[in-house]
């Protein structure tokens, strides 16, 4: 029961005064932002970074785990009162919860969703104490052609699994690995992409492409299409919930993190998948088919256990691995980068203090959470009114705060805004945002590897096979290139001939 | 990069020759816009594969693979891509424009707006330091909001003022985030 001293020691660190003061403030501004519309965790997590800048490391991952939760809190509050989810996760929140909320039972709506992120938190981060240890300790002999490896499967998975054209998906890929190549090459010092200027020597700094793509890309795009009449969030009360509602929802909380939990952890575009398995389920569960589509309270409560259990997960890969399987989790390595910490399996040997003590707020910040989303749903549902011109010009305002104070250089801000313009170019032509982040994060590590791999042997490509790990892994990785191509067999098989969109 | 290449990339300025022609390829360029993407991706490979073969590699080279590798395989995939894209786009294959809470895709871009954005956006960065981040935050919220279409005189540039004097404290005073203060500073 290592991990449970461990844990222990965590809370010590957690729950000092200072660091519970991080927290607290984590989950409130991380549910502010979170539910306002258009902004999902991605966008709350970059946008907030600079407020971590000043911050040791640990109360600003503290913090950091706090706007995390508190964002997915917040973004299913607007779901289930606009209509209208800021991200494909929160899509299924909003198909039973929003006919909950139109039928008057909002604050049953609410209080499912707040109680299935709890059970679903909690469940998920326990799994995370159980587990992450154990993966760490796995892979702690794992050298550099594993760590190759598993960056090229996360790049993979990353284009094939999301969105619908891999074309487009390589693309975003490629263009993220451009940004990443700016600067000076790590190994030799060698001076790539920088045109001369002084400035590009030092690269491109992660948090910019970060803020760049999500937040001024978003702002940028949304401007260019603003609906000149926003929805209108439906009033709702204090949530609660009756004994029939318990009795039909209890069993969805905890199911929701069985589905949610493994995905998170796996490269598979994060709570997206999860979500709707579990609202598939649920669904084929429920002893009450005829409320389906009409506001069924399962609906609402299993898939946003799962969104919650499937952060839990994701936090695994990447603190054991140093594997982002969403955008938050590649802004959260982005940060971690920033204090010069390498998350990887040494991670939980090197800074057990920083760990334990994220992952003992974790449970600090979902109390925290349920504690402030229940009772005070309604304030935070009038956020949902803020002016449009405000809100998006307060992304602006935000983002060009952060980027400036990364290093106090008002180029950053020019090339923050030239990002930007990318990110409205990849948003109108469907190219996806996530590769290119986890391009830029994940380039120059995947080249330092790539090059120490074939550094050990010498040249030879067999360098980058010689362990059953990095086989297995790049197994999986071929069995994700050919799935479309099998998939495609299949339906042919079965004599539906498809004209080959994709 | 600007926004006009991402509009319609390549149009010609269309000389008065049959107005017929001229319509329908304008169409044809409005309907394959994605192609100025392909193009995009063509130029940067290219910028790329040229930086990688220009480089002088004879420094301390340590290991097999020097610094010229990846970007060469990089470069190689943004030229595979782009003809790969062309030839999807060419097909009637296009990416689709992403959705949101406030996006409203049945209506034309707005790109006043856009531009206007961005034209606060880097005014308000060259003034930050002349002016202090306070002036120069504020200005890049009112001047924000109001190209999105707030035009609430009496309000807006008080809670633009507020807004960015108070992330000012909090950033330089409270969080340890050095910001320039300015002359306004200098005299408060």
């Amino acid at each position: 029961m290592d991990a449970l001293n461990s844990l222990m020691d965590g809370f010590a660190t957690a729950l000092t005064p200072v660091n519970l003061l991080w927290a607290a403030l984590g989950v409130l501004l991380g549910t502010a932002i979170g539910v306002l519309p258009g902004i999902g965790p991605a966008m709350a997590v970059a946008l907030l970074l600079p407020v971590t800048y000043g911050l040791e490391p640990i109360g600003a991952f503290i913090m950091f785990a706090g706007i995390y939760y508190g964002a997915m809190f917040g973004g299913s509050t607007t779901s289930i009162l606009l209509n209208t989810p800021g991200e494909s996760a929160a899509v299924v929140a909003a198909m039973e919860g929003n006919p909950m909320a139109k039928a008057g039972r909002g604050a049953q709506a609410l209080a499912a969703a707040a109680i299935g992120h709890f059970a679903g938190g909690l469940i998920g981060t326990l799994l995370l104490v159980a587990l992450a240890p154990t993966v760490a300790d796995l892979a702690v002999d794992i050298g550099a052609p594993d760590y190759f490896a598993i960056m090229v499967l996360a790049f993979i998975a990353v284009t094939s699994v999301l969105g619908s054209s891999r074309i487009r998906g390589l693309a975003s890929l490629l263009i993220g690995l451009t940004l990443g190549l700016v600067g000076l090459d790590q190994m030799t010092g060698q001076q790539r992409l920088t045109f001369g200027s002084l400035q590009l020597a030092d690269g491109i700094d992660v948090v910019i492409v970060a803020v760049g793509l999500f937040a001024i890309g978003e702002a940028l795009w949304v401007a260019a299409h603003l609906r000149r009449s926003p929805g209108k969030p439906i009033p709702v009360g204090r949530p609660w919930l009756g004994r029939e509602d318990v009795r039909r929802t209890w069993k969805s909380w905890l199911r929701g993190p069985l589905i949610g939990f493994p995905f998170g952890a796996i490269p598979a575009g994060g709570a997206e998948i999860p979500t709707f398995l579990s609202y598939a389920t649920e669904k084929r569960l429920s002893k009450h088919k005829d409320d389906w589509g009409k506001g069924a309270i399962e609906g609402v409560a299993g898939p946003e256990s799962a969104a919650s259990a499937s952060a839990a997960g994701t936090l695994v890969s990447m603190l054991t691995l140093g594997l982002p399987t969403t955008a938050v989790a590649a802004v959260m390595l982005a940060a971690f980068q920033q204090y010069g910490i390498q998350p990887g399996p040494l991670l939980f040997e090197r800074e057990p203090d920083l760990v334990w003590g994220l992952i003992a707020s974790l449970f600090v910040g979902m109390v925290l959470l349920l504690a402030l989303n229940l009772p005070l749903a309604p304030v935070w549902a009038k956020l949902l009114r803020i002016p449009r011109p405000y809100l998006y010009a307060g992304i602006l305002f935000f983002a060009a705060v952060g980027a400036y104070a990364v290093g106090g250089e008002v180029i950053d801000l020019v090339i923050l805004l030239i990002i930007g313009l990318i990110g409205f170019g990849m948003r109108r032509y469907g190219l996806p945002v996530l590769p290119a982040v986890i391009g830029v994060i994940l380039g120059p590590n995947a080249e330092q590897q790539l090059r120490r791999a074939l550094q050990i042997s010498d040249g030879s490509v067999s360098g980058l096979v010689n362990t059953p790990f990095a086989v297995t892994v790049y197994a999986v990785t071929a069995l994700l290139l050919i799935w479309p191509l099998l998939r495609k067999l299949v339906t042919r098989v079965r004599a539906k001939p498809e004209p080959a969109a994709k | 990069m600007t926004t006009r290449t991402t509009d319609v990339p390549g149009t010609p300025p269309t000389p008065p020759t049959p107005p017929t022609s001229s319509d329908t390829r304008r169409a044809w360029l409005r309907e394959h816009s994605e192609l100025g993407v392909c193009v995009l991706l063509l130029a940067l490979g290219v910028l790329v594969l040229t930086d990688a073969l220009t480089m002088d590699v004879d420094i301390t080279q340590r290991g097999p693979v020097g610094p010229k590798t990846v970007p060469v395989v990089v470069g190689v995939g943004l030229l595979v891509i782009a003809a790969l894209l062309a030839v999807d786009v060419l097909r009637g294959g296009h990416g689709e424009a992403e959705g949101g809470e406030d996006v409203d895709l049945s209506e034309p871009a707005d790109w006043r707006t856009v531009l206007l954005l961005a034209g606060v956006f880097l005014g308000s960065a060259v003034l930050i330091e002349p002016l202090g981040f306070p002036v120069a935050g504020a200005l890049l919220f009112w001047g924000a909001a109001f190209a999105l279409g707030s035009r609430r005189l009496d309000k807006d540039p008080l809670i633009a003022a507020a807004l960015s004097l108070f992330t000012y404290v909090v950033f330089n005073n409270l969080l340890g985030v050095p910001l320039p203060g300015g002359p306004l500073m200098g005299v408060l």
